[in-house]
């Protein structure tokens, strides 16, 4: 799957799990960029990301993604 | 099989959900739009979206007609996740909730301090959510099992005590599911002391040394088992963020603790409404004919409605009535019924049918009527996805399971749709259809008749009472939960509430039993009198809708006032508190030659003078139990 595709299909799940389709990704977003990122709906993301896209991380990987770019580097390369 | 991770009774949510939830963020009152965006099979980020809307809608004040309930909270592990799931799922049960969640990991201590949130918040439950992990280490093999066992008992047993005694709420325990990891391997269950052996003595022991009135059991130990150990446990996830299950079950588990607040309440159902083509045989019988339907052992897809007929019959046997509701040429259908070799279910294990051309709703509400019961309190079992449509369409709070194409898990849809959910299991609801079937023939009785007072006194009716009985709670708190049309005040309570009530010495509680001719009608009403200054006040007056019309209510009333004069009463005070379901007591008190004396929170005051009260002489004979 190429990087492209994986920020369009990214961005559905951001607009689910934070009810805000307003929201646009760049490979530099952070948790601090977007409203109710916090830690429990980081749970949410994960599991909501994992479900859509059919794979699944590592215990501690998810939390260790520095901003949306590491996110979908490591989601394009699962997902093939 | 069916996924029930999926909730998939439930129809798929439709497109552009969260658009709808915030459209409905500004009417008033919204409490109807939001149980119907309830309906649908939710995941997770769905109910979260959807609790938000709860929260505003009750901050607006624009909840009505759902219910407040508060939920107190406590739990060994993260409660983030489930809160606003369990807020969202409520509403499938017509109640909005709101949650009290104890700081993580402080269970006892909120056990203990009135002040803490679960306490504080004068819950109507509390929800223990405690999981293996709470009581048992992982990779358990104990030494000293058996005093582990009973410390784990003891300190769920001292918490359920101290929560009830400092709350009155109901309290809700879980049951435990075993991580499924061994260390033997078949052998762990036979050896005390392991993960396996120590789960299953706790959950055996639960029911006798924890379970008592006012308690009632969440079965977390069947959800695990219903969905799979290894997939209920998810390391990772608890690793993370201690989630006490794999997220993927939230909606699943926030579904069945919404389903058990929602028994509590008295939303549990009734009637059970069968389709007969497809749904209770294979084929169309107007078409295929009584040879032609498939129905029975030998034919596998024959076995399929002959196993629904089997679910549905079980029902019966547990107090839910069974009704018919068919596009179909009535004789034939009739006949088929009565004739079909391999019919389990026959023409008598039905309290009504409706067997027509007219349109699936208009029949609900023709049986509703026929029933005397609520349109809530019915299911609607039918294969054709275009009837379920019209009838979630017209009449929403009938509770319609999405079937799967597959005619093998009809009756497994059925009970995983939860909408016979309850909390207790009495003898009346043992004979509640066999009831419904007297009542029949009493009706045919009564066209008979040459007139009312004729007939009712050819009933032969004796009124049993019993003042602050001990035995009969459970059925007396059912019947002021479960009431919603010949119901005063639709106040509701917990066991434990009534307990207290019924301990009290100045308050009378009166369970009202009827005997007449045709059998016992069990337990058919239930009054709570409470003192203020001179006089009773009528808190409660709850009566089966079985028994209307049957001059029920002047036999109560003289036994209210023999007892009145008793202690010295001067005047009773009746409310009548109008519901959108109660308008057939609106002349109750009036009837009964109350005067209206003005009015009190939304409800109307009526007084009764107790020493120029004269008794009526009715056809009911009244008995005193225990003997006087």
């Amino acid at each position: 799957m190429g990087t492209d595709e994986v920020i369009r299909r990214l961005q559905t799940v951001f607009h689910e799990v934070f009810d805000d389709d307003a929201i646009t990704l760049q490979d530099t977003t952070t948790a601090a960029d977007i409203d109710g990122w916090d830690s429990v709906a980081n749970i949410r993301l994960m599991v909501s990301i994992e479900e859509a896209f059919h794979l699944r991380f590592d215990v501690g990987e998810f939390q260790d993604y520095r901003n949306v770019g590491d996110l979908v580097t490591a989601i394009a390369r699962r997902a093939g | 099989m069916i996924d029930a991770a999926l909730l998939s009774w439930l129809p798929r949510p439709p497109e552009g959900f969260r658009v709808r939830c915030t459209a409905t963020d500004t009417t008033a009152p919204r409490g109807a739009a939001l149980r119907a965006l309830a309906g649908y099979a939710l995941g997770a980020n769905q109910l979260h979206r959807l609790a938000r809307s709860v929260a505003q809608a009750v901050e607006d004040g624009a909840a009505a007609p759902l219910q407040g309930f508060t939920l107190g909270l406590v739990s060994n592990a993260t409660t983030d996740f489930i809160v606003p799931a369990l807020v969202a799922s409520a509403l499938r049960y017509g109640i909005a909730l709101r949650v009290a969640a104890a700081p993580f990991g402080m269970t006892l201590q909120a056990a203990l301090d009135a002040a803490s949130e679960p306490l504080a918040s004068r819950p109507d439950a509390i929800l223990l959510a405690l999981d293996y992990r709470a009581y048992f280490p992982e990779y358990a093999l104990e030494d000293d099992a058996s005093a582990r066992l009973d410390a784990a008992l003891a300190r769920l047993g001292d918490l359920v005590t101290a929560f009830s005694r400092g709350s009155g709420a109901a309290i809700l325990v879980q049951t435990i599911a075993a991580p499924p990891e061994r260390l033997f391997g078949s052998f762990d269950r036979d050896q005390s002391g392991t993960a396996a052996w120590l789960a299953a003595s706790f959950n055996q022991r639960l029911s006798n040394e924890i379970l008592r009135p006012g308690v009632s059991f969440l079965d977390v130990e069947a959800l695990a088992s219903q969905v799979g150990l290894a997939a209920w446990f998810d390391r990772s996830q608890h690793m993370a963020a201690r989630l006490p299950f794999a997220h993927r079950f939230v909606p699943l588990y926030a579904e069945h603790a919404a389903r058990l607040i929602g028994a509590i309440r008295g939303r549990g159902r009734k009637v059970l409404v069968l389709d007969l083509d497809n749904t209770l045989w294979g084929g169309v019988i107007g078409d295929d004919g009584i040879e032609g339907i498939r129905l029975g052992q030998g034919d596998p897809r024959g076995e399929a409605h002959l196993d629904l007929q089997r679910a549905a019959l079980a029902l019966k046997r547990r107090g839910i009535l069974l009704a018919i509701a068919s596009k179909n040429d009535e004789a034939v259908a009739r006949r088929a019924i009565r004739e079909h070799p391999e019919m389990l279910l026959r023409e008598d294990d039905f309290s009504a049918m409706q067997i027509n051309w007219s349109d699936k709703a208009s029949n609900l509400e023709a049986l509703a009527e026929r029933l005397s019961l609520g349109i809530d309190s019915f299911v609607f079992l039918d294969d054709n996805p275009a009837e379920r449509a019209q009838v979630r369409l017209s009449l929403p709070e009938v509770l319609v399971p999405e079937l799967p194409s597959d005619p093998a898990d009809y009756a497994a849809v059925l009970l995983a749709a939860g909408g016979f959910e309850a909390v207790a299991f009495s003898d009346e609801d043992r004979q509640r259809a066999d009831q419904y079937a007297a009542n029949s023939r009493r009706e045919s009785l009564a066209t008979h008749a040459r007139d009312l007072a004729g007939f009712l006194e050819s009933l032969q009716m004796h009124a049993i009472f019993t003042a602050d009985g001990v035995l009969g709670w459970s059925r007396f708190t059912q019947l002021i939960n479960k009431s919603n049309q010949f119901n005063l005040t639709t106040r509701r309570y917990t066991e434990a509430r009534i307990a207290d009530l019924v301990a009290a010495p100045d308050v009378l509680t009166l369970q009202v039993r009827l005997v007449d001719r045709f059998g016992d009608n069990g337990m058919i009403c239930s009054v709570i009198a409470c003192p203020r200054d001179d006089a009773w006040m009528l808190d409660t007056w709850v009566m089966s809708c079985r028994v209307l019309g049957r001059r029920v209510e002047e036999a109560v009333l003289n036994e209210i006032i023999r007892r009145a004069r008793a202690a010295g009463v001067a005047r009773l005070i009746g409310l009548y508190r109008p519901t959108p379901r109660n308008a057939l007591v609106r002349n109750h008190y009036r009837t009964l030659g109350f005067v209206l004396d003005g009015e009190e929170d939304d409800a109307e005051r009526w007084v009764l003078d107790v020493a120029t009260y004269r008794s009526s002489v009715g056809p009911i004979v009244s008995e005193i139990s225990p003997a006087a």
